[in-house]
């Protein structure tokens, strides 16, 4: 008996310290340090000054709503491109195209993101390869600068959180029975009014895992938004980014880790809210 | 007289694979018609493009006189309860079944009556806030039906819905269906493998194989006057003896089976000579049983006892020639008198040469 | 069931003794700029020395937050620039001071060093020698009429759009000076510094659009210089020089108020495993010839006396095309940052960066 429970708990060992090591005790440091305050050389003291910061610094608070709203728009945005993409691979391809269908959402994640958004600046800058092609076929007769604006940016996101969508989408709508949907249609329904009634209501449990995932990828997306968006970028990992590494100053960093992350998390709880769903389904139907 | 369903030389193929073959079908009002056929025999295919979700390659459809082509399933006139039902697991099941009227923008006061209406007279009055997953597979079996005759279709096509339910549930069901569509008086299409849902239900039946029609008639005719040796083999439980004819005297022939028996059959409606080569079919019911071996009849087997299979009314036993050791089966009279029977026994059987029916056989056709 | 665990246990332990070992093994970390260990050397040291050099390539913010975050371990050698040592020392204890003794001075040039000793000293005790020092100022196609450029260019019209520069310190400072102001001087007053700072931030803003992109790397300006995406940027002297190798017309320009003056230093990290490899490869890349060679790889001089005689002739005309005498004598050299300025410009860069 007391071997079994032995066993159970070195079994449990590897999930106990990874959840305590990587994910509990980084958060409750990060949380310590968010809440002193710099004294003199190497003084600190306990102090909420840097929370009191974000939320009299419009700057800071202005940067966390826009990319808030930024985010929530890529991923309505994700969404509305992924739909029809997982429809297409759930209920339409068969075999051989369903897989390479996936195998085309699934490539560019063979790269590292890095990569992937210089590969978007090759082609978008202003000497870069559409710019130059615009000009061979004389839609332009000079360089466009198509880098540095919101659109590219929320192209590069829309870009990198495409998979995470179409996943759990196609997991979802490979479950719905296609009676269901030639069933609507046998009673009456149009195309608009079956989306709308029956497989959208089916499938909201994917798009609400979808959902978080791209919203909470997005939130925390750093490369993307910095690399695409230049001068004007403005994203708030950037700003905690700058905080710890190029203002030394951690402590503002952390606080605004942490704010990011209570923040969002109200977000999608709201999300949830309104969606009437609960995490549990959309976890459930990660699976 | 325009039919409430027609089908004019309905062809329909996927790729190589000829699906529906010449079909032609007319389908009186208040009918309830049965397809009755094995898996990929064509039959859910045809279903399909009555109700418009494909279009035949040729042919046409016509729905209470009116040419069908180019008018999609939403359109038509006819409704659908699929084998898996299709219910929307995401409304209840007033919502399920108001859904059409909805679609037809019927307003909401009368939408909400028509519900109660139906429900009602599926007999399961007041459950429109009940879940679909609340309900038991018989109740969701006539909220699937309810769902269409709501509408008031002109046919109500059904694709096996009976397929997933046990077998009492099954038995029940059958009734239910038959009584709902007198109730209602809806023109009934049916769909099925199982010959037994088919003929307890329907007026007509049409037996389907390799896209095409074998026989379509009452289920009396297609019981005891098949056309063709697949509606023998496949309607009812039958004995197949393959054998040639050896000589035809007046209305009668001789048939020598491959075993080497001898009998006799009266063959009313297909032309033979001495030496085709055919089937012969008895039905188990039609086999008398004796213990007594003496008695001699125009066809008689002495044979032994193989193997009961006891089914209750259902119950038949597998019967071996002593002379040719070819197997019978046959049902078990549920008089007493055979109750004591065990394997090893010897009986005799013998049949009424009116009782068997012969078919050329299909491999000297198809050389 | 015991015995599988057995082995894995078994193995763990030997990996990470193994990893520990290896640690031990004569090894040099350094943690430095791109260029500043070349190859070549790294070669030639490992071979005269038999340790073996693991470089990580940095710059100034990442490697005192490297340093921070471990306390000062995980490297050997740090290569900070001189006005980057005291502050943050004070702050986080992450270096620890150089012994004098071991280094040969004379390879130094003598006024380099004492400079730096000047700039990085706490209580008595040296933190950081000279290597490498090197201008900021501006780079662009010097083929036009103009004869000589301010920072402030980088705020004018003929330029709309085809401006770039980095969004950190150095920025504000060389706007500050453009605009007549001693930032340098206002160090130690905070409140002074501000109001300077304040001024440069209305200047970044309202020229905002003239602005193409704020470069993050060397190599992201260089390709954005070459590509004529841009066409007048705050820069480095060595990208300039590497760009006037391949376009002739393109060049490094000190502006008129002053290129701004940093030296890059050796220090050691305060839970630095090797001290004494660390002495040995500062000796070794002190020497003329191999000063020499890590010019040519950087771009930029050394503070090796002698050096100069080695280098590359074409490298020698392009820093001779930049710089005459008056204008070296105008670098300003950047004093040691107190602690808390980061804070204020900090501030005053993310509101440049939010302003539309």
């Amino acid at each position: 008996m007391t071997g079994r429970k032995l066993s159970f708990y070195l079994l449990l060992m590897p999930l106990l310290l990874t959840l305590t090591l990587l994910i509990l005790l980084p958060q409750l440091d990060m949380l310590g340090i968010s809440m002193r305050e710099r004294v003199s050389y190497g003084v600190y003291e306990f102090s909420l000054l840097h929370y009191r910061e974000f939320f009299t610094e419009p700057l800071y608070w202005n940067t966390f709503l826009r990319t808030a709203v930024m985010s929530i728009l890529a991923t309505a945005l994700t969404l509305l491109i992924s739909f029809p993409v997982a429809w297409y691979i759930a209920k339409i391809a068969q075999g051989k195209n369903k897989n390479l269908m996936f195998l085309a959402c699934l490539i560019p994640f063979w790269v590292s993101e890095l990569v992937r958004t210089y590969g978007w600046m090759i082609l978008l800058r202003e000497s870069g390869v559409v710019s130059g092609f615009l000009q061979w076929i004389g839609v332009v007769d000079a360089p466009v600068e198509m880098l540095y604006n919101d659109i590219t940016v929320m192209t590069g996101l829309v870009y990198a959180s495409m998979l995470f969508m179409v996943v759990p989408l196609v997991s979802t709508l490979e479950g719905m029975d296609d009676s269901l949907v030639e069933a609507a249609y046998d009673l009456g329904g149009n195309h608009f009014t079956v989306l709308r009634t029956v497989i959208i209501p089916y499938a909201v449990p994917g798009i609400v895992s979808g959902c978080i995932v791209v919203f909470m990828l997005t939130l925390g997306n750093y490369l993307t938004p910095t690399l695409l968006g230049g001068k004007d970028s403005l994203w708030f990992t950037e700003q905690i980014f700058t905080q710890f590494i190029t203002r030394f100053n951690w402590e503002q960093g952390a606080a605004f880790g942490v704010l990011l992350l209570c923040l969002s998390s109200l977000i999608v709880w709201l999300g949830l809210k309104l969606s009437k769903q609960s995490f549990k389904q959309a976890l459930a139907s990660e699976t | 007289m325009t039919f409430d369903l027609e089908c004019r030389n309905v062809f329909k193929h996927f790729g190589s694979f000829q699906a529906v073959n010449d079909i032609s079908l007319e389908i009186p009002a208040g009918f309830f018609f049965s397809i009755l056929g094995p898996s990929g025999c064509g039959k859910t295919t045809l279903l399909r493009m009555l109700a418009g979700f494909s279009e035949p390659d040729q042919g046409e459809i016509l729905i209470k006189g009116k040419k069908m082509a180019g008018i999609p399933a939403n359109k038509r006139p006819v409704n659908m309860v699929f084998q898996h039902l299709a219910l929307f697991p995401m409304m209840n099941v007033g919502e399920n079944i108001a859904y059409g009227l909805k679609r037809n923008r019927v307003p909401k006061p009368q939408r909400d009556k028509k519900v109660a209406d139906v429900l009602e007279r599926i007999g399961l009055p007041g459950i429109e806030k009940k879940s679909v997953n609340q309900l038991s597979g018989g109740q969701k079996q006539r909220v699937a039906i309810a769902r269409c005759l709501v509408l008031e279709p002109d046919v109500l096509l059904l694709d096996e819905p009976l397929g997933a339910l046990d077998l009492k549930l099954r038995e029940q069901m059958k009734v239910e269906l038959k009584k709902l569509q007198k109730a209602f008086g809806t023109t009934f299409i049916y769909i099925t493998h199982d010959q037994s849902e088919a003929m307890v239900m329907s007026d007509q039946v049409a037996v389907m194989n390799h896209g095409r029609f074998e026989q379509v008639g009452s289920p009396q005719s297609l019981y005891y006057e098949p056309k063709t040796s697949f509606v023998a083999g496949f309607v009812g439980n039958n004995n197949r003896v393959a054998g040639i004819v050896e000589s035809i005297v007046g209305e009668t022939a001789i048939i020598r089976s491959n075993a080497g028996q001898q009998f006799k059959t009266a063959f009313p409606k297909i032309d033979l000579k001495a030496g085709d080569a055919v089937d012969l079919f008895i039905r188990p019911e039609a086999i008398h049983i004796r213990r007594d071996q003496s008695v001699t009849s125009e066809n008689h087997i002495n044979g032994q006892v193989e193997n009961i299979l006891f089914d209750g009314g259902n119950s038949q036993i597998l019967v071996k020639d002593i002379d040719s050791s070819q197997e019978l089966s046959v049902s078990l009279p549920q008089t007493r008198e055979f109750n004591d029977l065990v394997a090893g026994d010897r009986v005799s059987l013998s049949w009424d040469m009116q009782q068997s029916n012969i078919f050329l056989s299909n491999k000297k056709r198809e050389s | 069931m015991l015995k599988p665990m057995k082995g894995l246990l078994a193995l763990t332990i030997s990996t990470v003794a193994m990893l520990t070992t290896s640690a031990q093994a004569e090894e040099l970390r350094i943690l430095t700029w791109g260029g500043y260990a070349p190859q070549e050397v790294i070669d030639q040291f490992e071979q005269e020395t038999g340790i073996t050099v693991k470089v990580t390539k940095s710059n100034n913010e990442d490697m005192i937050s490297k340093l921070r975050a471990t306390r000062g371990a995980g490297y050997d050698l740090v290569q900070p620039s001189q006005d980057r040592i005291v502050g943050a020392q004070k702050e986080y204890r992450i270096y620890k001071p150089v012994d004098l003794s071991k280094l040969d001075a004379g390879q130094f040039i003598p006024s380099m060093l004492s400079a730096t000793k000047a700039n990085t000293t706490i209580n008595g005790d040296v933190y950081g020698v000279p290597h490498i020092w090197g201008t900021s100022g501006l780079i662009t196609d010097t083929a036009g009429s103009k004869s000589s450029y301010s920072f402030n260019d980088l705020c004018s019209d003929d330029y709309k759009g085809k401006v770039s520069y980095r969004l950190k310190r150095p920025t504000l400072i060389g706007f500050a000076f453009a605009m007549g102001e001693d930032p340098f001087a206002a160090y130690n007053d905070q409140k002074k510094y501000a109001e300077i700072l304040g001024k440069v931030e209305q200047k970044l803003i309202n020229c905002k659009a003239n602005v193409k992109a704020y470069w993050e790397g060397g190599d992201a300006l260089l390709n954005l210089l070459r590509s004529g995406e841009v066409t007048l940027a705050m820069g480095w002297d060595a990208g300039g020089w590497k760009l006037h190798k391949e376009t002739t017309s393109i060049n490094f320009v000190p502006p008129e108020s002053g290129a701004l003056g940093w030296i890059d230093t050796f220090a050691l990290p305060a839970k630095g495993k090797n001290d004494e490899a660390a002495y040995q490869w500062i000796n070794f890349v002190m020497q003329p010839e191999i000063a020499a060679k890590i010019t040519e790889a950087a771009g930029n001089f050394t503070a090796s006396a002698g050096a100069e005689e080695f280098v590359n002739e074409q490298l020698s005309n392009s820093y001779k095309i930049s710089y005459n005498q008056s204008s070296l004598d105008n670098i300003k050299w950047y004093p040691p940052v107190p602690a808390g300025l980061e804070i204020i410009e900090g501030k005053t860069l993310d509101r440049i960066k939010a302003a539309q």
